[in-house]
């Protein structure tokens, strides 16, 4: 599944790094801890969290991670935009809780494997 | 020049996990016998108890450093430090205006209150202390600097609410005065774990919550005097002052 399709399925907002929209996801990763990030999640792993900082796309980008949610409307912050475009990572957003949004995301990951 | 003695990391009972034997006057007579010249005080998004420590600091002969310890949007623990009381003031209706308010509950948290010098109870602050301000590590960044304040990331090196468990690294708009570490056992040990943060000045200082954790951890200025400039000066290598890690 691309970021593309994923963002059409769960009705994400695409806030930036649009470039990446191709990218192929293969799984998922939940953590607001950079740190936790950076040794554990797994290249193609869409990245589900609430921190907005730019930091986060060094991390996505480090980890080879095609995609972040920010999660209850959470407004990115500018310098985290343009580190998306950069990147070309696409960073998507979502109302829903992160609960939530994580439970749909399993199952849309599931369903593709 | 001459060494001085400071643990520039303390709470007082003000803070919700600080101990209630942590009161003003009871962390002068501390930092007294533990031979300390300079001390900090940097409670949880607060600044009340700044004007009673310096008050008890100038009369016993110890250079006190307010300020108060921010935590951010990150939840990164930052210490900030000011020079005059109404840069303080000012700082502190920065913190009024973005700390989300949550009610405390004593029961779960511990007491926020605010004593004088008697160690008389003159307040007790109901919104929860350690939540993080609605502002990121920049903007809190932006406003001490704005004040004319040092700006100290906090235990950078802990496994929580430091910047490398909130943030993964230092980000590169942050340009702290220096940074504190708290894991590892000494400076040196330090530079070896965490290469990365090797063109920072280090501090060390003890986050205490209770009396007997006062001045475990220490750093040492060598500097003319006590004071905030010459402080300053000494973080950043400037004029012949300097910064000795214990």
């Amino acid at each position: 599944m691309t970021v593309q399709q994923l963002t059409e399925k769960l009705n994400l907002k695409i806030f930036s790094g649009k470039k990446g929209l191709q990218k192929n996801i293969s799984g998922g990763y939940v953590s607001d801890l950079l740190s936790d990030v950076m040794g554990n999640a797994n290249e193609g792993d869409v990245w589900v969290t609430l921190q907005s900082h730019k930091n986060v796309m060094a991390v996505a980008s480090l980890k080879d991670l095609p995609a972040v949610i920010l999660v209850k409307g959470i407004i990115p912050e500018n310098d985290t935009i343009i580190q998306s475009n950069e990147e070309e990572i696409p960073l998507l957003g979502t109302t829903d809780s992160c609960f939530e949004i994580t439970g749909k995301l399993y199952n849309l990951i599931a369903d593709n494997k | 020049m001459n060494l001085f003695r400071a643990d520039m990391h303390i709470h007082t009972l003000l803070s919700p996990c600080g101990d209630l034997e942590m009161s003003p006057a009871n962390i002068i007579a501390c930092a007294k016998k533990r031979k300390l010249d300079i001390v900090g005080i940097t409670d949880h998004n607060s600044t009340h108890h700044c004007a009673l420590m310096q008050k008890l600091g100038t009369e016993n002969g110890i250079f006190v450093l307010t300020g108060a310890e921010i935590t951010t949007r990150e939840e990164v623990h930052c210490l900030a430090y000011f020079e005059s009381p109404d840069t303080v003031s000012e700082f502190q209706l920065y913190i009024n205006a973005h700390l989300p308010y949550i009610q405390n509950d004593p029961q779960n948290f511990g007491y926020q209150v605010v004593v004088d010098e008697h160690e008389d109870i003159v307040q007790e602050i109901d919104s929860l202390l350690i939540v993080g301000l609605d502002q990121s590590i920049e903007e809190v960044q932006r406003k001490v600097r704005e004040l004319g304040g040092l700006f100290i990331p906090a235990h950078v090196d802990r496994p929580r609410f430091g910047i490398l468990s909130q943030l993964g690294f230092m980000p590169d708009d942050i340009l702290p005065d220096a940074i504190e570490f708290a894991q590892s056992a000494t400076p040196e040990k330090f530079r070896i774990d965490h290469p990365e943060f090797n063109k920072y000045q280090l501090v060390s200082n003890s986050d205490a919550h209770c009396p007997d954790q006062i001045g475990i951890r220490y750093t040492i200025f060598d500097i003319e005097k006590p004071s905030f400039k010459e402080i300053k000066m000494a973080l950043h290598g400037k004029n012949g002052r300097k910064v000795l890690v214990a």
